[in-house]
């Protein structure tokens, strides 16, 4: 079980959260469609340090940027996204 | 000290006999400053890859490097569970021919797998599964795979300690049976392979870890080790939830996230459960060894981790939807439970084949179901490799369909709780 530190209502379990994954860059709109594709499936899988967007969906329901080290699990900073931290 | 002393009854009673130490089963050699192929990865499908194009093909200057000991990774962590009962017709004729291999693995690789055809139950709690199963089944017959629906009163008979009763919050339907399912003893199909191939002049490199690939103008030219260079033409990628790290060093991408899938085993027991059951919806599969124990797999973690340790979050769910199917086990315990690491795909197929940099193929994306493909897919790999193009069986399984838009649908039969 992770502890997850959110902004918003402070350290709570994992599990009040839904993990949404790597954050990948949305490309332009009016992009080819291998592009598109690209974006849809294709993942880092980054193994270390990396910043992922989780969802409070059972607390305050912000979207939120986290750090987390996949190796370790371990938790860094927790941002919501568009705030500054 | 050979290694291609043949095992026997007879060599097993005279050994008994005589007491003389059993020969190693495979050499260590000292790292060749060139192979035709390096395989990556010493799980069951480096090892079958390895073994299939040694004994198929004639192509012996082979090496298969693991970083830590053989069938340390998913080889040694899955449930050994087989069967061929998928939902697609390219799904199901590729497992097919997986069983059948696993059918004749025992004589072929002279190693016995322990290989139990108990028969494979999918439970089904709801009338959709129910629907879903009817499907399969008919997707299978065609193919010619023994695959039916069967009845809770026909369940109750195949595995008595079922609760097939209405008393459940989803109570049980219907199953789909499939007898050619069972399981296997997963280290010995590693060593088996392991055995074999060694035997026919595959170099095993354990402790030999993967640092880089040397790619020049679009072709792989040479492997770089943590016990040094190799220069090749030739790697394949079999190493299912660290597949990522080792295509980036070749500046391939791949639509991979890999997450961490426990399980968890009890203490031995009489045998009382034959078959093999799973419950989708429960998010769980069990079946007894012929040591006794109940081996329980899930479905994979919430978040993807390369961590493989396990949760206490996990073991209470797992004991809640086991005893939801099974209350008569109540007083059982719990021994011990462990997490490999699932090289999840986005449409839960393997990938299979070669990739933009010229030698460098991948055999990965395996994500929960990569063991029961073992020899297959290293039959397959081996096939590519030795013709230049992948056969019809793992043309599906391309990685260009990513980017094609020609995605595999297997997501309703590859596995539990998705």
């Amino acid at each position: 079980m992770l502890v997850i530190i959110c902004p918003h209502c402070g350290p709570r379990n994992s599990n009040e959260f839904s993990y949404q994954g790597e954050i990948v860059p949305r490309p332009s709109p009016d992009t080819d469609p291998a592009t598109w594709r690209r974006y849809l499936y294709m993942r880092e899988n980054v193994s270390g340090w990396q910043t992922e967007r989780w969802f409070h969906v059972s607390g305050c329901r912000r979207f939120l940027d986290v750090e987390r080290h996949t190796v370790t699990n371990e938790i860094g900073v927790v941002t919501q996204v568009g705030r500054r931290r | 000290m050979t290694s291609k002393a043949r095992f026997s009854a007879w060599g097993l009673f005279r050994r008994g006999l005589t007491r003389s130490p059993w020969p190693r089963v495979w050499d260590h050699h000292d790292l060749a400053g060139s192979y035709d192929v390096v395989i990556v990865g010493g799980g069951v499908h480096g090892l079958a890859t390895a073994y299939y194009l040694a004994s198929n093909h004639g192509i012996t200057n082979v090496a298969v490097l693991e970083k830590s000991y053989i069938g340390s990774g998913g080889s040694g962590r899955n449930t050994a569970i087989v069967r061929s009962n998928y939902l697609t017709t390219e799904g199901s004729r590729f497992y097919d021919r997986s069983v059948k291999l696993y059918e004749n693995l025992a004589a072929d690789l002279n190693f016995n797998v322990m290989f139990e055809q108990r028969g494979h139950m999918t439970l089904a709690h709801s009338d959709s599964s129910l629907r879903t199963m009817r499907w399969r089944a008919e997707v299978n017959k065609l193919e010619g795979i023994d695959s039916s629906v069967i009845d809770p009163d026909e369940i109750k008979a195949l595995a008595p300690f079922i609760d097939t009763s209405d008393h459940p919050r989803y109570p049980i339907l219907g199953a789909l049976w499939h007898p050619p399912g069972g399981i296997v003893r997963h280290d010995a199909v590693v060593w088996g392979y392991a055995r074999a191939a060694a035997a026919l002049g595959v170099h095993i490199h354990q402790e030999t870890e993967l640092t880089g690939i040397d790619v020049d103008s679009g072709k792989v030219t040479a492997a770089l080790t943590s016990r040094g260079e190799i220069s090749t033409p030739t790697i394949i990628n079999c190493t299912a939830g660290w597949a990522s790290l080792i295509s980036d060093m070749a500046g391939v991408r791949l639509p991979i996230t890999t997450r961490p899938l426990q399980a968890a085993v009890t203490e031995p027991v009489k045998q009382f459960l034959h078959p093999v059951v799973v419950s989708g919806s429960l998010h769980t599969y069990v079946s007894q060894t012929a040591r006794g124990e109940l081996v329980f797999g899930a479905s994979v973690d919430p978040f993807a981790s390369y961590s493989t340790r396990g949760s206490l979050e996990f073991a209470t769910g797992l004991a809640t939807h086991v005893l939801e199917l099974m209350p008569s086990i109540s007083n059982m315990r719990l021994l011990r439970q462990w997490a490999g690491l699932c090289d999840m795909t986005p449409d839960f197929g393997p990938i299979i084949g070669p990739t933009p940099v010229h030698g460098f193929y991948v055999d990965v994306g395996w994500g929960t179901y990569g063991f029961k493909a073992g020899p297959v897919a290293g039959e397959s790999v081996a096939d590519m490799i030795a013709n230049g193009r992948p056969g019809a069986l793992i043309e599906p399984f391309g990685l260009g369909r990513f980017e094609a838009g020609t995605l595999t649908a297997e997501k309703g039969a590859a596995a539990v709780g998705h």
